[in-house]
């Protein structure tokens, strides 16, 4: 912004313009970048320094900055259990997201008719209660003395002291239930852009309905499919407050860990060195995704 | 395939069985009646439209075709089989749609191979190769639909449709979205591939002048029902009812009372004049009747000029308005009793041009004019906005 005052040179006219030329675009641009560079970068960048601590130190004592690789090694290879599980629990809940949310999004998009907003909004409504208390929610529902839990003992799916809290599938049913709007909203998104000529035109050109989905809805919703499976992983494999309070600690996800050893060890230069390894693994993946599957066919 | 039959040329060998037939087809949504007991027949080969303005039913009745709509009532024939209840990918019938629907994620080649391969159809290749010649976009193969002009893209709606060679081919005003000049140009376009293709075509319109210019036999509808079908000559000439009469070009419709009748003629008084109708053209022979006659029919003569045999002449009208239009004059009469008529001279050279307020005769064949029934409404059909260009 000084660099407009060095800049005046004794034509006046050609001043006036230089002083213009910072386009109103910038300025609107200020309180967002301000906000990143405030919560993003400078913790981006102090997470990463703690990830390179000595790990001799600790909290009471401080950490030295030592450029100590070393510690994403030691991490991973004592943590490679809930690294996995992270990866795992967040992949099965988004291939479950996909399957349930992508009907869903499909009806409110093309059969919903006049119920149409009236649905969009409940697939919204749970984000009017807290994360939390939904999932605590999720421990009544799948409690060892619930409805549930009864039935499939009833069908001998679950045996007499078999349960459901406190395993694995009620992380990933928590897990799904909380990121399905995060699949369904992108998907409808998508779904509902398709012009519904476009399937009339493909039965008429001899497709059966499946046909006709396979070759023209399904394609034409890609771009929907990717976002939301994108929504869904990337929160759900960070994700601990469901392993947290539907698991147990077999089931201890990279998120569980992390928090663990930040609030209760007090191992800071692990619990950043977990957190690098699981978002740059993630980034890694997503971006090989959507090479993978985007090349030219996204419209 | 046989052969290619028109309106004008009835051949008698013709393959009925391949025809196209609705019986007493109906199509209510809800309280609505969209289509009302239809009673049509297209023949094999021929290009038939149905003509009318927006809401009268006619998308309604090609979607029933299509299979996309289920008729409430009746039947649909199809080269002999009932397809009532089949379901549109099992039909042989193919429709261009009004939006094109092209596919946007497949290429040019690939919207056009799309039945063929659906159909299980190995060796589309050279179809497509020659489809697209067909349609004249061969170097735009490789391409996105969205990459095409508005004009392309419906010639590649049109080719998707052919390919597969239907019993019928569908056409929902395939041509609404282009500009009037390309319009034109796709009318006769369309008309060359009919007849190079010989598929029996149903084309959609509320575009009197379109369907005049392309069809073998138009069905003129109005609120779910027929007016009248027939050749463009025909419905043109001997409107049966006074929507027909106004929705194809002008109509004059004067308000008379038939008093008798002479020979092959039925006289008729207007206001006191007694002018002739050939009883061949008359809808209606007796009581009060609308006179009906076409703009372009009447001549202007100055107030002494003397009447020649079998010629009727409409005295006592003064020039309102003259509109200079290059190939003809328009001029608006008002007539003793208050009427404006109207009346389209060519601008041959060979008659002189009337100013406003000059007194006229009108004078017009008794074989131009049509009798019609008075019961009917005179503006029905009447387009009140500039849409039928």
């Amino acid at each position: 912004m000084t660099s407009a005052c060095h800049t005046v040179e004794p034509d006046a006219i050609s001043g006036a313009t230089h002083r213009r030329r910072i386009p109103i675009a910038y300025w609107l641009l200020l309180p967002g970048m301000a906000w990143l560079l405030l919560f993003f970068v400078v913790p981006f960048y102090s997470l990463i320094a703690t990830s390179l601590y000595d790990p001799q130190g600790g909290v009471d004592s401080g950490y030295e900055m030592t450029w100590h690789v070393a510690n994403y090694a030691h991490a991973i290879r004592d943590y490679a259990g809930p690294f996995a599980r992270s990866l795992l629990y967040g992949g099965v809940a988004t291939v479950l997201c996909l399957l349930l949310g992508y009907p869903l999004a499909y009806a409110i998009a093309f059969k919903a008719g006049k119920w149409r907003n009236l649905m969009l909004v409940m697939v919204i409504a749970p984000f009017f209660t807290s994360f939390l208390i939904r999932t605590l929610a999720w421990q009544l529902i799948l409690a060892d003395q619930g409805a549930i839990v009864g039935f499939l003992k009833w069908l001998h799916i679950l045996s007499a002291d078999g349960r459901l809290l406190a395993t694995p599938v009620a992380v990933v049913a928590g897990l799904t239930y909380n990121f399905l709007p995060f699949m369904v909203l992108p998907l409808y998104a998508a779904l509902e852009k398709i012009d519904p000529s476009l399937i009339e035109a493909a039965g008429d050109l001899y497709a059966s309905p499946v046909r006709g989905f396979l070759k023209i809805t399904l394609p034409l919703s890609k771009a929907g499919v990717v976002a939301g499976t994108l929504l869904t992983f990337i929160p759900a494999a960070g994700d601990y407050i469901n392993a947290q309070l539907l698991g147990n600690t077999q089931t201890r996800m990279l998120g569980n860990v992390i928090q663990d050893l930040f609030a209760n060890v007090g191992d800071y230069p692990a619990a950043g060195a977990l957190s690098m390894s699981l978002m740059f693994l993630i980034v890694g993946m997503v971006m090989y995704y959507i090479q993978k599957v985007s090349t030219d066919e996204l419209i | 395939m046989t052969t290619n039959t028109t309106a004008a040329d009835p051949e008698p060998q013709r393959d009925a069985s391949r025809d196209l037939r609705l019986e007493a087809v109906t199509k209510r949504f809800g309280s609505f009646t969209a289509v009302l007991d239809l009673n049509l027949r297209v023949r094999q080969g021929e290009f038939f439209a149905l003509l009318g303005p927006s809401g009268c039913g006619k998308s309604t009745t090609l979607r029933m075709i299509a299979g996309l709509e289920q008729p409430s009532s009746g039947r649909i024939v199809i080269g002999g089989d009932d397809v009532a209840g089949v379901k549109p990918y099992k039909r042989p019938v193919n429709t261009v749609f009004q939006s094109y629907a092209l596919f946007p994620h497949l290429t040019i080649a690939e919207n056009v191979a799309f039945g063929l391969r659906r159909r299980g159809i190995r060796d589309y290749a050279a179809r497509v190769d020659d489809m697209l010649a067909l349609v004249e976009l061969t170097s735009q193969a490789h391409k996105k639909p969205s990459q095409l002009s508005g004009g392309q893209q419906q010639r590649v709606a049109l080719a998707r449709a052919l390919i597969n060679t239907p019993d019928v081919l569908l056409l929902d005003e395939p041509l609404g979205a282009l500009d009037l000049k390309l319009r034109r140009q796709m009318q006769i376009e369309l008309k060359r591939i009919q007849t190079e293709v010989g598929l029996t075509f149903v084309h959609v319109t509320h575009d009197q002048e379109e369907a005049m210019t392309m069809a073998d036999t138009i069905a003129v509808m109005n609120k779910g029902v027929i007016e009248q079908t027939g050749t463009p000559e025909d419905l043109y000439e001997n409107p049966a009812t006074t929507f027909v009469a106004n929705f194809l070009g002008y109509s004059n419709l004067i308000a008379g009372s038939v008093t008798g009748s002479d020979g092959s003629q039925i006289v008729v008084d207007i206001a006191g004049t007694r002018i002739a109708a050939d009883r061949s053209r008359a809808k209606s022979t007796s009581g009060a009747v609308w006179v009906g006659v076409r703009p372009e029919k009447i001549h202007l003569t100055g107030a002494s000029e003397a009447a020649a045999e079998g010629v009727n002449t409409l005295a006592g009208g003064v020039v309102s308005d003259v509109s200079f239009v290059g190939v003809s004059t328009q001029y608006l009469l008002r007539m003793p009793w208050g009427q404006e008529l109207s009346v389209f001279e060519q601008n041959s050279g060979a008659r002189k041009r009337f100013a406003p307020g000059s007194s006229v005769n009108l004078r017009w064949k008794a074989s131009h004019t049509f009798l019609l029934d008075h019961d009917q409404d005179a503006l029905a059909g009447v387009e009140t906005e500039a849409d039928g260009q």
